[in-house]
């Protein structure tokens, strides 16, 4: 279980970065998720270009309706309350299930979305916070919506030589209230079912996601669990009634501690 | 005698002397030896689970640091005899040969300066293998249709047993019937550390040196030279600190022939490390059982009678020296347990499918057949109606019956089973718990109770391995003390410590015999150059065997001692005792120092009928009787199940065990915890699953879970101590007992948790998706259709 060989670099600044990209060299951020890769040989870039300390990827702009984060921001930057915060701790919430703190402090908020595992905390999170997701090319920069970014399990719009340089998050009414529930069997373990709900009604927002089904999570039109329940057999009537018992119950339950 | 008494020796409660250089990160692993010219190994495995070689090449310009089978001339296979009838036999080769049958079995060795490197030659190996179906169900592969592992078999059966006490008459008069089908998944057993070595020849010797991570270095030294065919006086198997055993380090692996061959041929030096995945893939080699078990009882659930069909699903070859079919020959005799009934039948299926050789995992089957029958006695109880416990009670063993031998013939020498189980009821506060389950949790869970009981048969010997047929029978014990010139003492065993804190327990025997203190013995084991014989450590025999040798030894030492310090001091013999680290008699005193000065430095000082034979002694150990010293525990769990999702939260545990005489109780302790703690692997996590094509399904440790300390619960653990007349210092094993347990009471306690519902289940582990089909199945108007 060692990779194959590889160039590495660490390059100056990110115009350099992107430059260095192409189709067979890739970035590598906290390498949580791109380290085991490599090791079971299923990645095989011919070059590694690190980007975990571009300082532009490290950077925090503030306005008044949301808040851009760095792509590079490690996870437990939110759990420790290091960024600001406008999600009314939904974030550093978040952050702190994230697997274990040895992958909270490499792991990256960009690495995790453009690594785009269905299971994922903040693919699901940040489709309930209606997050952008910032990505740069040669052509400049484009914002897609999560479940736009993402296309599939594993799949994301990025192209080669494209980074995800930010995530612009917007902020919650000082009256909005979110939940988030997720079902795993341990600590640290990818969940089974995820459900994220934002409501924001000053803002005229309720996001109801319903994650970690081996897809693109996705909102749910239901307002109450009972209309969700059947929303979720009718999206996803392929997978096993128990699957479908734990969406449910993950999107009762978080609805459930919204009240 | 006292469970902790002051001091070092038996019974002390003292640090482990190994304790230090694994905290300091200064242990001696495979993984740490640097040596000039040190080559790294990599396998090139199986890509499918069943298949004929077509064609193998080598990468070009690599041909000589790439080996096939076909290079290895005048090597043996792998074979395991057994004088059972009806056994068939298996060629394992150590490198593919003519046919694959399993995912992970190697087929190429590469040997680079690196082991990224050798991984790279190993992709570049040429490969075409024509894949044929494969077997991958115990009972599938039993049917006539079924595709074969080894054609010449003409079926898959390695051996087929059959057991019958007389069940005819039970089963037709029974008021109660009770019949259940249960399943235990495939499992890794995951020591922190996995396989390795490292094979170098050394010339100043004239032997092949092997390092290997191994529980069992002397039987390693025999198997290598049938092998290799090499002389045993040419072999030294020198082990190195060992990161865990479980059972998977007591065999001869086929690396450890393709290394050894290696370094035979090439006189050089190489090292083979088994990494997670290799581990995952190529080791999936345990405890998967299939029961259809049927029960007899009468009306208060007293057991009558036991009608029992195991398959073992044994993988694609037989293991040295223990067999595929010693697991099966472990669940047919262990079924009945520690309960009393003289109507049994059992026959045994050990079937080959295209997985991992089967090898025995702490426990060795009864983990299986705990699970097994501590769920049939509370199924019992609920058909009759009464309180499992009560039931459970009744049926086992009882004090006053002991010894007693039982319907397979296991002699239980000794113990208060039933009181083990009143200890773990108290401990639990059953009767509590019951009161908490006619209300409702408030967080909408259900809780359950539940509890197992059963037997550790430790240090069984000579004739019961023997009626198992195996190639290889343990017989005598050997430890050798040797009083050093400034009074220390060295004691060397040909036990191999894996982890279980034989360094610090040997000291403590030797310790309770001469007074010693432990910073002054120094414990080596395990290198065939140094020790005694021994078949190595396995079936909790460890403290017994090699205990009982230390203390044989070192009893004669004492005497020879206390001979030469009656000279110095001018006494009898029979004046002289050991105090507080010293020998004395009556006013006089001297150090052992003393005596060892007397006999190496100033022999002039000394009679001339003096004993000749020194301050060296070696004996041979073994307990009165062969057929073992048995451990037992009843271990509770109070078990919160969330009936919405079928998780599993485990609130309390307790474990009341009885090993005879505790040496250690820490030790004891830990085995207990660390056993038991794989026990709730095997009852809600572990699983290795297979497609239908033979490809495992958890290669790597996302898809296979292990329990973390945070599913563990905090275990809380009561002691008995009813010493065994046979062993000396009344000594039992207890290196395995933790992990037979958990399954059966977790389970029991999550059925009795699904009780209102309705549902049971029968399969580990018992994941979310189980309960949740069961809880579906009790009610199918509720299920999500
Ligand atoms: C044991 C373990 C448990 C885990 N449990 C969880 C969990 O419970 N929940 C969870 O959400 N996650 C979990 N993770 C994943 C973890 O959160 C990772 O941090 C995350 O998935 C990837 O972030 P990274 O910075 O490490 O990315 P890397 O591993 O460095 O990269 C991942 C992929 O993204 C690409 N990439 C990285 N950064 C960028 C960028 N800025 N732009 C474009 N492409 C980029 C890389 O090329 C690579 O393809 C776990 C990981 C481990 C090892």
């Amino acid at each position: 279980m060692k990779p194959a060989a590889f160039d590495y670099s660490k390059p100056a600044d990110l115009a350099a970065a992107l430059h260095a990209l192409s189709d067979d060299a890739k970035p590598i951020a906290g390498g949580q998720s791109l380290t085991p890769m490599l090791n079971l040989r299923l990645a095989r870039p011919s070059a590694l270009v690190d980007i975990r300390r571009q300082a532009e990827l490290l950077r925090i702009a503030e306005s008044s309706d949301a808040i851009r984060y760095g792509a590079a921001l490690p996870h437990a930057a939110f759990e420790d309350g290091a960024v600001p915060d406008g999600s009314k701790g939904m974030m550093r919430h978040v952050a702190g299930g994230i697997a274990y703190r040895a992958v909270r402090n490499r792991g990256t908020i960009g690495g995790s979305l453009a690594h785009a595992d269905p299971a994922a905390d903040w693919i699901s999170s940040l489709l309930a916070l209606d997050a952008r997701v910032i990505v740069r090319g040669v052509k400049g920069e484009t914002a897609y919506p999560i479940d736009s970014f993402m296309l599939g399990g594993f799949t994301t719009v990025l192209g080669p030589g494209e980074l995800v340089v930010g995530v612009s998050v917007p902020r919650l009414s000082p009256s909005a209230r979110w939940a988030y529930y997720k079902i795993c069997r341990k600590t640290g373990e990818f969940a089974k079912a995820i459900s994220a709900v934002v409501s924001d009604p000053d803002r005229g927002v309720f996001r109801l996601v319903c994650g970690a089904i081996e897809a693109v999570p996705f909102l749910l039109q239901a307002r109450d669990a009972e209309a969700a329940a059947a929303e979720i057999d009718a999206r996803l009537g392929d997978h096993s009634p128990a699957a479908r018992q734990l969406y449910k119950t993950a999107v009762r339950r978080a609805m459930e501690s919204l009240a | 005698m006292a469970s902790e008494i002051a001091g070092e020796g038996i019974g002390a409660r003292v640090r482990r002397k190994e304790d230090a250089r694994h905290l300091l990160g200064r242990g001696r692993f495979v993984g740490d030896i640097q040596m000039p010219g040190l080559l790294e190994v990599a396998f090139l495995r199986s890509p499918v689970a069943h298949g004929r070689i077509r064609s193998l090449g080598k990468p070009q310009g690599q041909e000589d640091a790439v080996f096939f089978w076909s290079d290895m001339a005048g090597i043996e296979p792998i074979v395991t005899r057994s004088s059972l009838p009806g056994y068939k036999l298996s060629a394992y080769y150590p490198l593919s040969h003519e046919k694959v049958r399993y995912v992970g079995e190697g087929i190429a060795m590469c040997v680079a300066a690196s082991r990224a490197e050798a991984e790279d030659l190993a992709e570049a190996v040429s490969l075409d293998i024509e894949e044929l179906p494969a077997v991958t169900d115990s009972e599938a592969g039993k049917a006539a249709d079924s595709a074969l592992v080894h054609e010449e078999w003409g079926d898959n059966l390695c051996l087929v047993t059959d057991f019958d006490s007389g069940i005819e008459a039970v089963a037709k008069t029974a008021p109660v019937k009770v019949v259940r089908e249960y399943k235990t998944a495939r499992q890794c057993m995951h020591p922190m550390e996995g396989k390795g070595l490292v094979a170098y020849w050394d010339f100043q010797a004239d032997q092949l040196v092997v390092i290997t991570s191994t529980q069992v270095p002397h039987l390693i030294r025999t198997g290598l030279s049938e092998c290799l065919g090499l002389d045993q006086s040419r072999v030294r198997v020198s082990p190195p600190d060992v990161g865990g055993g479980f059972g998977y380090k007591c065999l001869l692996q086929p690396e450890e022939v393709a290394v050894a061959w290696l370094a035979m041929t090439r006189k050089g030096a190489y090292r083979w490390v088994e990494d997670r995945r290799e581990h995952l893939v190529a080791g999936a080699n345990a405890r998967q059982h299939h029961y259809k078990v049927t029960a007899y009882a009468d009306e208060r659930g007293r057991l009558l009678g036991l009608d029992a069909e195991i398959n073992v699903d044994i993988g694609a070859y037989s293991v040295w020296p223990f067999s595929a079919c010693l697991e099966a020959a472990q669940a047919g005799g262990n079924l009945p347990g520690p309960y009393d009934f003289r109507a049994y039948r059992a026959r045994t299926y050990s079937v080959a499918t295209n997985k991992p050789p089967f090898a025995p995992y702490r426990g060795v089957a009864r983990p299986g057949v705990c699970f097994a029958i501590e769920l049939t006695i509370d199924a019992i109880a609920r058909a009759v109606g009464r309180e499992p416990a009560d039931v459970r009670a009744e049926n086992l063993v009882q004090a006053a019956q002991m010894p007693y031998t039982n319907v397979t013939n296991k002699h239980y020498d000794s113990g208060d089973y039933p009181g083990s189980l009143a200890k773990a009821r108290e401990m639990i506060g059953l009767a509590a718990i019951r009161e908490r389950q006619k209300g409702r949790e408030a967080d909408g869970r259900r809780i359950g109770v539940g509890f197992a009981t059963y037997t550790e048969q430790s240090a069984h010997g000579t004739k019961v391995f023997a009626a198992w047929g195996l190639p290889l029978v343990p017989g005598f014990e050997q430890a050798t003390v040797k009083l050093l010139a400034d009074g220390t003492l060295e004691v060397r065993a040909g036990i191999h410590t894996i982890g279980q804190g034989l360094e610090t327990t040997l000291a403590q025997v030797a310790n309770q015999v001469l007074g010693i203190p432990l910073k002054d013995i120094q414990v080596k084991l395990g290198d065939t150059a140094s020790t005694p014989y021994s078949t190595g450590a396995y079936a909790s025999r460890g403290i017994v065997m090699a205990g009982g040798a230390v203390s044989k030894s070192a009893t004669e030492l004492a005497g020879r001692v206390k001979r030469l310090a009656a000279h110095l001091l001018q006494c009898k013999p029979e004046d002289v005792d050991f105090r507080d680290g010293r020998i004395h008699a009556g006013e006089a005193s001297l150090s052992f120092g003393d005596i060892g000065k007397a006999w190496y430095l100033r022999p002039e000082t000394l009679p001339d009928d003096i004993d000749t034979n020194g301050l060296e002694v070696t004996q041979g150990y073994k307990p009165k009787v062969d057929s073992g010293v048995f451990s037992y525990a009843t271990h509770a769990a109070l078990v919160a199940v969330d009936p919405e999702t079928g998780m599993v939260e485990i609130l309390d545990y307790v474990i009341v065990e009885d090993c005879g005489q505790m040496v250690n109780p820490m030790i004891v302790e830990g085995q207990a915890y660390g056993g038991a703690a794989q026990g709730v692997g095997t009852a809600l996590f572990e699983e290795s699953p297979y497609d239908a094509a033979g490809q495992p399904l958890a290669s790597t440790l996302i898809d296979y879970l292990l329990p973390g300390p945070t599913e563990l619960p905090g275990f809380r653990i009561g002691h008995m101590e009813t010493l065994s007349p046979y062993s000396a210092h009344g000594i039992k094993g207890v290196g395995e007992g933790g992990a037979i347990a958990p399954a059966g009471a977790i389970v029991n306690a999550i059925n009795d948790a699904l009780r209102e519902l309705g549902a049971e289940i029968g399969e580990i582990p018992a994941t979310p998706e189980r309960i949740l089909n069961a809880i579906f199945a009790a009610q199918p108007a509720q299920a999500a259709e």
